[in-house]
């Protein structure tokens, strides 16, 4: 119902004239005025009438029956307004606010609580219910993360093939029953390419001519019902979401990106996306399912409904728990959400999240995508050592991973940039099918691009035994030696040299087209492709290291440690190393990073070399450029996302950020008592401001209060039609005790409750950076300044943002949104 | 919205149910055997328990004789791996049926709608919804089912449209 009425104002809002904030100019002063006192209207009649009985056309005359008789001025003082203290679409919460509301409440509850027994129960229940809801959020993210992951690795199968056994099983899954043989581990008589199906036989060169057609197809087919799917019904669930969530975390309203169609959409797409052979992975998207998820799953609970700050602790618990389904690994889930996404981390909610990050990555399990009680596809499980000495190319794979980061960041945001500029961005679809048609092209070939992005990962990161019958692992064997599943280095036999140049020429299509493909109209994560590439550049060199230290081993580095049969290289090792480097270049996590990977593997063993490969990319990528991917898609979409790591190191002070300057004209403000209802709506209906400070009078400008815009505006509309006798030359008074007027003039206008008292205030000669640090501590969306008492101007949020990008020599004109 | 959250809860439930549905043929005891003398390597499969999920069990015919067996067997390794067919099953077709849904209302809305609404040919591809102002201007109020169907749809259209033109048009959001 929330969810209606809701929905409802914005369609309202929006019916008159397009969307009306931000960097669009609103139109003249009476639209601006009757759309809001519409969507009033709306919220007046949530419970009662239907939205259907509004006149929905015209906003000249209102219909009756929303409030039930008339308020008298004590009910108006006491019940707050529904519509008064909510947010308009693209603007920032009041934190404050939020959280002294919540913290009312309960101390409502609590004082209640001893009164009843029934009380009591609901302030049992009050406390309690933060912990089902994490319950839901996890049952509910697992079970999607298992749809997507069944029904992606189907998918991406389907475009070599079809079991006959059962359509709806993958390959793997088709042979499961019957008997492969040990060098040729995929072909059983129940799974048929489509060569085969169509021509009875799978071998020649017209087979292969028709499997790669087929391939090509299936690939366009997904990409272009995923990209239709996101246009027709959620243009939010495009992209991968983490920046945009990072934004709403930070107290940003963006309203629809976590609804139910968005939802619905992302998973739908994600699994076609994932499964047309594109260079991207799941892993982003799936945080942001997680998020919509937690944020379908607050409108159960009051508690969560109504309190914006509220809501954000439990969207930071919902983005842990999805990427403890992404990489089952539910400790680096709750970092990543403490150190990527959320902005404000209360203790309460490490706890909460974890919980829900284990719930989830418990569903998950029981749900067994895989097959075998794995929650990931690329799970590691060898335990071999490593050697000191080995640290040198380990830091040669993070140096690797921090230049590679940084060159993606560069030329992605140039790409972004230029498809938000130019005509490129015009065509969505036709882009979707070109990069498409051109990866599936330059893919089929080579058969490591060819399978998916974490199959290829998992071969990477295997280490090769006895067992195993892959190119990768054709090394020329010695059968007398009988040492059980622990071979030692050996020589590498021609399969290992043919996959070595297939794997190079893999890592430069990965490398390139991924640039292309981040930040398209279909949803698309960063983690898989970035992995990959690191486990390419990782096993290449380890390969490469271990031929050497194999063929020389009479050399000084190597004799110490590595003698002719031990098996001291590991490349698998090198390939997690390199992939530990790529993603932490990319995206500059750090412990985050660390934790999952050393998760996936399963073991400490290897928290040293992950160490040091990703401390190093982060200090080679620092060092290039200063932003993750995440922060430079913030910055090239000017989100006002105020950066909460960075310091603020210039000598500015408040006088020299606030507005008015010294050539504009002086600040709008409203007096507490001596202005008419007429006035103010000249003065609300003239500027644009999203607040007004309130004085004690023009002459002395001392401060009483700071009133937003939204709440005037609906308690002068609902009080011009509510209540008796307000009339445009009322006077409106901000003040408990109104000054006394002669029996003959209108009633006065009581706005007294929707004042804020005690607005944040700071003296001119404050330095910037201390005004910067209050803003991000306490979540401000303005601040006003002061002189010798006296109310001199006013700092909101975005004037420190243009602050921060013009002091970094950024375009100040780039922060879009109010 | 309560609707919604009842559907996925009864499918993250029937998910959860079905995993734990054991149909006796997705249990399967793996063992590979890496090439031994002169023998080539191979895999064997088969339907036993997990108790029972070792080389002497599954290796059959066992291609080395007497006294080698046991060497033959160290080298193997035997896994006990299960499945759930039905719930791949489930949720294949549930997903095949959403997207089905999905695709079906997207060719209505874009091409039998307009139709059946103005009865003049579609309008182009640019704005699918563009009709929804019309319609909601020109709707008027009646509260049976229907209409207040037909309302939150073109209410959503709306959003919709609004969504797709600052990610579509303008770029100001997700570019």
């Amino acid at each position: 119902m929330w969810l209606l009425v809701r929905e409802g104002l914005q369609a309202l809002a929006m019916e008159q004239k397009g969307y009306r904030r931000g960097s669009f100019q609103s139109g003249t002063s009476d639209e601006d005025m009757l759309e809001i006192a519409g969507a009033s209207l709306e919220f007046s009649a949530a419970d009662d009438d239907p939205p259907l009985d509004r006149e929905l056309a015209g906003f000249s005359s209102y219909n009756g029956g929303g409030m039930n008789g008339t308020s008298t001025m004590m009910d108006f003082l006491e019940e707050p307004l529904p519509g008064v203290g909510t947010y308009e679409d693209f603007n920032t919460i009041d934190w404050v606010r939020e959280k002294s509301r919540d913290r009312d409440r309960h101390r409502e509850i609590t004082n209640r609580s001893k009164e009843s027994t029934w009380a009591l129960l609901h302030s049992v229940s009050d406390a309690f219910s933060g912990w089902l809801l994490m319950l839901l959020i996890g049952l509910l993210a697992g079970s999607l993360a298992g749809l997507i992951d069944i029904s992606a690795h189907w998918m991406t199968d389907l475009k070599e093939g079809v079991c006959l056994a059962g359509f709806w099983f993958n390959h793997e899954h088709c042979c499961w029953k019957s008997n492969t043989t040990f060098t040729d581990r995929d072909k059983c008589p129940e799974w048929k390419s489509w060569s085969q199906l169509i021509l009875g036989h799978g071998e020649g060169a017209f087979a292969y001519i028709l499997n790669y057609f087929m391939y090509v197809i299936w690939a366009l087919m997904f990409s272009l019902l995923a990209v239709l799917l996101v246009k027709s019904f959620a243009p939010y669930a495009c992209g991968s979401g983490i920046p945009e969530i990072k934004t709403i975390l930070s107290g940003f309203i963006i309203r629809g990106y976590l609804g139910k169609w968005t939802l619905v959409i992302k998973t739908v797409t994600l699994v076609l996306a994932v499964s047309s052979g594109l260079s991207l992975g799941k892993e982003g998207p799936l945080v942001h399912v997680a998020c919509c998820c937690g944020n379908i799953l607050c409108h159960l609970f009051t508690k969560y409904r109504k309190n914006e700050a509220k809501r954000r602790e439990v969207l930071s618990a919902a983005a842990a728990a999805g990427v403890s389904v992404a990489f089952g690994a539910p400790i680096g889930g709750v970092l990543f959400s403490l150190e990527e996404v959320s902005y404000y981390f209360p203790l309460k909610t490490l706890w909460r999240s974890f919980f829900a990050a284990l719930v989830a990555a418990f569903t998950l399990r029981s749900i067994n995508p895989f097959g075998n009680s794995r929650l990931v596809l690329f799970y590691v499980e060898f335990h071999m050592p490593w050697h000191l000495l080995e640290l040198l190319p380990f830091i040669l794979l993070g140096i690797f991973g921090g230049l590679w980061g940084a060159f993606f960041i560069r030329s992605n945001i140039a790409w972004c940039r230029r498809r938000k500029s130019t005509r490129l961005g015009r065509y969505p679809v036709l882009e979707v099918l070109v990069v498409t048609a051109i990866t599936a092209v330059l893919a089929f070939p080579n058969e490591y691009t060819r399978m998916s992005t974490s199959e290829l990962i998992s071969e990477l990161f295997n280490d090769c035994g006895i067992l195993d019958s892959s190119k990768l692992c054709e090394y020329v064997n010695d059968f007398n030696s009988t040492k059980g599943d622990d071979l030692p280095d050996r020589a590498a036999g021609p399969g290992v040299y043919t996959a070595m140049w297939q794997l190079a020429l893999a890592l430069l299509m990965k490398v390139f087209i991924t640039i292309f493909t981040f930040g398209m109209k279909v949803p698309s994560g960063l983690f898989i492709p970035s992995m990959a590439v690191g486990a390419i550049a990782g096993r290449l060199l380890g390969v490469a290291v271990e031929q050497l230290a194999f063929y020389h081993h009479d050399w000084a580095i190597f004799s110490g440690w590595c003698s002719p049969g031990a098996d001291c290289i590991t490349p698998g090792l090198y390939a997690m190393v390199g992939a530990a480097a790529c993603l932490g270049g990319v995206t500059r996590m750090t412990v985050s990073l660390v934790v999952i990977m050393f998760e996936l593997t399963g073991g400490l063993e290897y928290i040293v070399p992950l160490m040091a490969a990703a401390m190093t990319s982060k200090w080679v990528a620092d060092a290039v450029g200063r932003e993750g991917i995440y922060d430079a898609h913030i910055r090239l979409n000017g989100y006002p996302f105020l950066e909460a790591k960075e310091e603020f190191s210039h000598k500015t002070r408040a006088m020299d950020v606030m507005r008015p300057r010294k050539s504009d004209p002086a600040l709008t403000v409203i007096t507490q008592d001596t202005m008419s209802v007429e006035e103010v709506e000249a003065i609300v209906g003239s500027t644009t401001y999203s607040g007004y400070p309130v004085v004690v009078s023009r002459a002395s400008q001392r401060l009483v209060g700071f009133v937003l815009r939204r709440d005037l505006i609906i308690s002068i509309e609902n009080a011009r039609k509510k209540q008796d006798g307000i009339v445009s030359t009322s006077i409106v008074c901000f003040t408990d005790y109104c000054p006394p007027l002669p029996p003959s003039s209108p009633s006065v206008l009581k706005l007294r409750s929707i004042l804020d008292l005690s607005p944040f205030t700071v003296t001119d000669e404050t330095p910037m950076e201390i005004v910067v640090d209050i803003f991000r501590k306490l979540g401000l969306r303005q601040c006003l300044v002061t002189h010798n008492g006296k109310l001199l101007g006013i700092i909101t949020k975005k004037d420190v943002l243009k602050h921060i990008a013009q002091m970094a020599n950024q375009d100040p004109e780039s922060i879009l949104f109010n | 919205a309560v609707t919604i959250f009842q559907l996925t809860c009864a499918h993250s439930v029937t998910l959860t149910l079905l995993s734990s549905v054991k149909n006796s043929e997705d249990v399967r005891c793996k063992c590979i055997c890496p090439p031994y003398k002169d023998h080539s390597g191979h895999i064997y499969n088969k339907n036993v328990s997990q108790k029972d999920c070792d080389c002497l069990h599954v290796v059959e015919p066992m291609p080395v004789p007497g006294p080698d067996v046991e060497a033959y067997c160290l080298r193997c390794e035997c896994k006990y791996e299960e499945r759930s067919s039905v719930t791949i099953k489930v949720t294949i077709i549930i997903y095949l049926s959403i997207l089905g849904l999905l695709l079906l209302y997207m060719v209505y809305l874009t091409l039998v709608e307009p139709i059946l609404k103005s009865g003049f040919l579609p309008l182009q591809d640019h704005q699918p919804f563009a009709n929804a102002h019309d319609v909601l201007a020109r709707s008027r109020s009646r509260a049976n089912v229907l209409n207040k169907v037909e309302y939150a749809q073109q209410r959503w259209k709306l959003q919709v449209q609004e969504q797709r033109k600052s990610v579509f048009d303008r770029h100001v959001v997700l570019s």
